[in-house]
């Protein structure tokens, strides 16, 4: 009992006792020393519920639209991820390769000038492999324009020696390519720069174009939490207000709505980051038991193991923690406004 | 504790719903303050808890000219200040104990600080059988004495009732009001807003009576 309740004179142990005993005399009011005991403890009191209500319809709601959100935001950054991640690899696969090719000439003796553009293309650094197409080979390549049985040797095809790049450096193409054009009559140098750098185009089109969509359904994501967390929050306007009276200060009042909408934030963003997360797996394991047949190769080739890599699943870490963040923030943003319209002295004629 | 000077009070630009008002409330002091509904009890209550601006005049809360208080002083003036609403504005969410527990729990005390004081307060009251109960199930007589064990769990200088008997039976209202008078003997400047004349004349206290905006004091 407040000291102030001790201190009337005449007190009484309850309002209704008073009344009712109102013309004998009072019996002083029990000290708190008196009724602390185990009669005041028979049930567990505490003030363990949350002053923000947690149980609300606003509140579920807004769990689903941050889910929802966070899982179109983690979809578009595994997509992207994935583009960037497969275009990477085909730029890999051709640049590591180049191709020599020996124009044939009347006058030339070809096993002789193959071997001289190996010996040559071998001797710069970063050249593991040099390989030259037999007849076989050379065969089986024209075999769907030419048709079977065919005589290489009658035919003036030209030859082609593929040359293996080493992954961390590269040979200078530009010497080489000067040097087989000075010493073998009729060789050329295709290091494939023409393919790359379309491929590099058409793979820095897709990131950007994936990259932008992620943008925008970030924005997008941004301005529905801000929206719904607002929308959340009116409900709570009346909390704010009994807090207010009660003399909370603005900085009690935002903690408790921040973290409130921060744990709502948090469980929404990791569903939607775990369904999509949960997605990518099934998607990688579904590539990946197709493995053995053609369809699955050909699948393969065009878009790669879809699998995200620790990058992929990091990038989804961040996008559940910074909508998380992002729906604290607008709540303590939401929440800060309205106080200080409550607290500032200047509301005359609401 | 709280001075009114030359107060008036518009909304937007209708008509001056408070004129002239000049009066003060002095410690440990007891009033009624009525009118007819409509007269303005509860704006006059709003400024005095400077959740409204006067149009005009000056408002004095503790000695300190109402304008010149800063946002960050306000909370501290505020936990001076008890309040009991009219609609009571009682946390649905949270039990008997909990809303009366409130004000203390926003003061950063600890549980065990408080907890005997509240459940003491909550037996006084009448409802020491009611303290995990939610206010949704709640009588209106119980919530009004919740609000009023909110109001008064934190000793504060000044107590504002807004119709606290209002909203329930004769005898219950007289209860009500003999708790009034036991805080108001306890030190706490009251200020009870109601239009029960019934009710004023059975308790020998100042009147403010409010009337087309104005106010008379009968001492």
């Amino acid at each position: 009992m407040p000291d102030v309740l001790y201190s009337i004179k005449g007190g009484c142990k309850s309002m209704n006792d008073e009344i009712e005993r109102r013309n004998e005399p009072r019996p002083p009011m029990p000290s708190p020393k008196q009724t602390v005991g185990p009669h005041t403890r028979e049930r567990r009191l505490h003030s363990g519920n949350k002053i923000v209500p947690t149980e609300t319809i606003a509140g579920q709601a807004l769990i689903s639209v941050i889910a929802i959100m966070a899982f179109l935001a983690c979809l578009t950054l595994g997509i992207v991820t994935i583009i960037n991640q497969t275009a990477s690899d085909w730029q890999g696969d051709i640049s590591r390769e180049v191709t020599i090719q020996i124009r044939p000439f009347d006058n030339i003796e070809m096993d002789a000038a193959i071997r001289t553009a190996s010996r040559i293309a071998l001797n710069y650094e970063g050249v593991s492999k040099v390989t030259a197409l037999n007849d076989d080979a050379s065969a089986k390549l024209l075999e769907p324009w030419l048709g079977t049985g065919l005589n290489i040797e009658e035919l003036p095809l030209p030859r082609l020696l593929t040359v293996v790049i080493d992954r961390d450096k590269k040979p200078d193409f530009v010497s080489m390519r000067a040097e087989l054009l000075a010493k073998v009559p009729g060789a050329s140098l295709d290091d494939h720069r023409n393919w790359v750098d379309r491929l590099n185009t058409m793979a820095w089109a897709m990131v950007m174009i994936g990259i932008s969509i992620l943008a925008l359904v970030m924005a997008a994501t941004v301005l529905i939490v801000v929206f719904a967390t607002r929308g959340a929050m009116a409900g709570n306007r009346d909390v704010v207000e009994v807090l207010h009276f009660v003399g909370a200060d603005a900085g009690f009042i935002s903690n408790e709505f921040q973290q409130h909408f921060l744990q709502l934030g948090l469980k929404g963003a990791a569903s939607g980051a775990a369904a999509a997360a949960i997605l990518f797996v099934g998607m990688g394991l579904w590539s990946s038991i197709g493995d053995a047949t053609p369809q699955g190769d050909q699948i393969k080739a065009l878009f790669g193991t879809f699998s995200l890599g620790w990058t992929g699943y990091v990038g989804i870490f961040v996008v559940l923690i910074l909508i998380a963040i992002l729906t604290a923030f607008t709540t303590r943003i939401t929440v800060q406004r309205y106080v200080n319209s409550l607290y500032s002295y200047n509301s005359t004629g609401e | 504790m709280i001075k009114f000077e030359n107060v008036g009070l518009r909304y937007g630009l209708g008509p001056e719903v408070l004129s002239d008002l000049t009066f003060q409330i002095k410690p440990k002091s007891m009033q009624f303050l009525t009118g007819p509904s409509g007269a303005g009890k509860t704006s006059l209550l709003r400024l005095m808890l400077m959740s409204l601006r006067p149009t005009r005049g000056l408002v004095k809360i503790f000695g300190k000219d109402a304008t010149s208080i800063t946002p960050a002083q306000l909370p501290d003036i505020r936990r001076r200040i008890g309040v009991v609403f009219q609609d009571f504005r009682l946390l649905d969410h949270l039990t008997t104990y909990e809303n009366v527990a409130l004000p203390l729990r926003v003061r950063g005390k600890s549980e065990s600080s408080y907890q005997t004081d509240v459940t003491d307060l909550l037996k006084w009251v009448g409802l020491g059988e009611r303290m995990h109960v939610l206010p949704p199930v709640l009588s209106g007589g119980e919530k009004q004495r919740v609000a009023i064990a909110r109001a008064l769990i934190d000793q504060p200088d000044i107590l504002l009732a807004d119709e606290p008997t209002g909203n329930v039976d004769p005898p219950l209202a007289r209860r009500l009001m003999r708790l009034f008078l036991e805080l108001h003997r306890s030190g706490t400047a009251v200020i009870l807003a109601t239009h029960d004349l019934g009710l004023m004349d059975q308790f020998d206290a100042r009147r403010l009576v409010l009337n087309q905006g104005r106010l008379q004091i009968y001492e």
